[in-house]
């Protein structure tokens, strides 16, 4: 308590802040829903509470804002309502359109799927779960920057392979990658397109016509919008698995009664977020881009990911000679919440796939620092967070054997 | 958080004994950068007597708590008594760790044992060699 105390007092002395400030820094996690969102589930979870399915009047209301809720998230990815499926979110979404694609491949003879390295787990456990049912799967190495190539995916194409997976920005580094160059190698090669683009909708403009997807993910709560739901974009002819046996919501390929309320939530903050992606962008990469400035000035530290192809709001760090669960509980305790790819913050012994993925050593990764920021993020808070975290990381290196072997030229630094 | 008990998050914030003994009588290092924790434990010993100690922690909260618990629990006892000293002991003083982080626990033990050995290598003092396990012997690496 002394020392966060302590460290509390002299930032307030610096930037005349209140010591109980908070910091909610962790927007690729899950974001805050808007006033927008909240308001549009009410009139769901108190009136309207009839079963879309049922004949009768209150049936019949729920049924119509169901499809114009669907018609309202296909008009912010520039497709057909009817090719919008609601699931429970980005996961399901993205086990959904692998299942199916590699249903459709199956029965063709195509059993090879083409994915990348530093996708989601919601990806890469579906593939593996398909490598076991006999599936090849090729997954494609990551740039250092975080980038994968449409000619890298021209290359790995086979003659049998039925689908490309490739995410449209990462969760932890940010990247954007070529998704209409990618989309584009794909139609002409005659291979199914998915992309998980959880952390893209929302914050970047999609035009799945123009972008040439074929299958895209979404989900709610990383653009305000409410837990539990997420939609899944499928092109017209494409035949989608029945995922859940039941009743014939969403024709039949996902049972259960609709969560109304949920995906009247989800429609309104997807509208609200596409409305501001222009200027939202312009000032969230400005915030961005100072924080990057500032944790740049710390010794040994990288930026992972490259700066230019990045999600607005996405900031990730490694610094050398720390450990990222240490340095995420002292930033909690000065009121910051973040995000590490360390072994230690997932329980389990390998840190982040993503950052092994772009090439960062065991030991570099396990000393890595997400922070991602919001349109609500205040330059008052990003210089806090600066400085913050510069303190941070010099108090724990200050009792790092690694650290002292770093400077005492024992071991060689990494970074530079 | 509810992750950690209230008394690790204390030697977490606060720890004991933090820093170096530059004329150390035994010195002992346990883990590795790559599984994302190493303690350094540095020992300084009189008439059989630890009397003071130091350690270094690259690793996460629960790893530098169970060093700072560990330091607190042998500080100014006999060298047999710190040899005694278990991982499980360690966490209990802890009010417990989460199981997945009981290796920090044993790392702990460790590296006590491990500056303990280096202390009778030093000086030349006989000792059973099985009471010091390697590093492996916990398989939270794999290795």
């Amino acid at each position: 308590m002394k020392r966060s105390h302590r460290y509390a007092v002299c930032l307030r002395g610096r930037f005349g802040m209140e010591m109980n400030m908070k910091i909610y820094a962790d927007n690729a996690a899950t974001t805050k829903m808007s006033k927008t969102a909240i308001d549009a589930m009410l009139p769901y979870l108190d009136g309207i509470y009839g079963n879309p399915s049922s004949l009768h009047s209150a049936g019949q209301q729920a049924n119509e804002a169901l499809s114009l809720a669907r018609e309202r998230i296909a008009a912010c990815l520039g497709c057909d309502a009817g090719e919008i499926i609601f699931t429970s979110g980005g996961s399901e979404a993205d086990n959904h359109a692998i299942r199916s694609a590699a249903r459709i491949g199956e029965k063709q003879g195509k059993k090879h799927i083409l994915s990348t390295a530093f996708e989601h787990h919601a990806v890469l456990h579906t593939l593996n779960r398909l490598k076991e049912e006999g599936f090849e799967i090729t997954l494609l190495d990551v740039h250092e920057n975080g980038m994968v190539s449409a000619d890298q995916v021209r290359e790995a194409i086979r003659p049998d392979t039925c689908l490309v997976t490739v995410m449209y920005a990462n969760n932890e580094i940010g990247t954007i990658q070529p998704i209409e160059e990618i989309g584009a190698v794909c139609r002409e090669k005659g291979v199914l397109f998915h992309t998980d683009a959880v952390q893209a909708a929302g914050h970047l403009h999609i035009d799945v016509r123009s972008q040439n997807i074929d299958m895209l993910s979404l989900s709610a709560h990383k653009f305000h919008g409410p837990k539990g739901i997420g939609a899944l974009y499928a092109r017209r002819g494409i035949r989608l698995t029945n995922l859940i046996e039941g009743g014939a919501q969403e024709k039949g390929r996902r049972a259960g009664t609709e969560n109304i309320p949920a995906i009247m939530g989800m429609a309104a903050a997807l509208e609200e977020a596409c409305a501001g992606i222009d200027g939202n962008t312009e000032k969230v990469s400005a915030l961005r881009d100072r924080l990057i400035a500032g944790l740049k000035k710390i010794p040994h530290g990288v930026l992972n990911g490259d700066e230019k192809h990045r999600l607005p709001g996405n900031v990730n760090f490694c610094f050398e000679g720390i450990e990222g669960e240490s340095l995420l509980l002292l930033l909690d305790d000065k009121g910051i919440c973040a995000s590490s790819g360390s072994a230690c913050t997932s329980g389990s012994l390998d840190p982040s796939h993503v950052l092994l993925a772009i090439g960062r050593p065991h030991e570099i990764a396990h000393g890595s620092l997400r922070l991602t920021i919001s349109e609500e993020t205040t330059e008052e808070e990003i210089d806090y967070m600066i400085q913050a975290v510069s303190e941070v990381v010099e108090y724990l290196r200050g009792m790092s054997p690694v650290w002292r072997d770093l400077v005492s030229g024992k071991n060689k630094f990494v970074t530079p | 958080m509810a992750l950690y008990s209230e008394k690790v998050m204390d030697h977490f914030r606060n720890p004991r004994n933090v820093g170096v003994i530059e004329d150390a009588d035994g010195v002992g290092e346990v883990g590795n950068a790559k599984c994302g924790d190493i303690m350094k434990i540095y020992l300084k010993i009189d008439n059989d007597t630890i009397t003071d100690v130091k350690f270094e922690t690259f690793g996460c909260g629960s790893a530098i708590a169970s060093s700072s618990m560990a330091t607190e629990l042998i500080k100014g006892k006999p060298v047999s008594e710190a040899l005694e000293l278990s991982n499980k002991a360690v966490a209990e003083a802890l009010d417990g760790l989460p199981a997945y982080k009981m290796h920090c626990s044993v790392l702990a033990e460790e590296a006590i044992k491990a500056a303990v050995k280096d202390y009778y290598d030093k000086n030349n003092i006989a000792y059973d060699h099985t009471q010091f396990p390697d590093c492996e012997s916990c398989g939270h690496c794999g290795a």
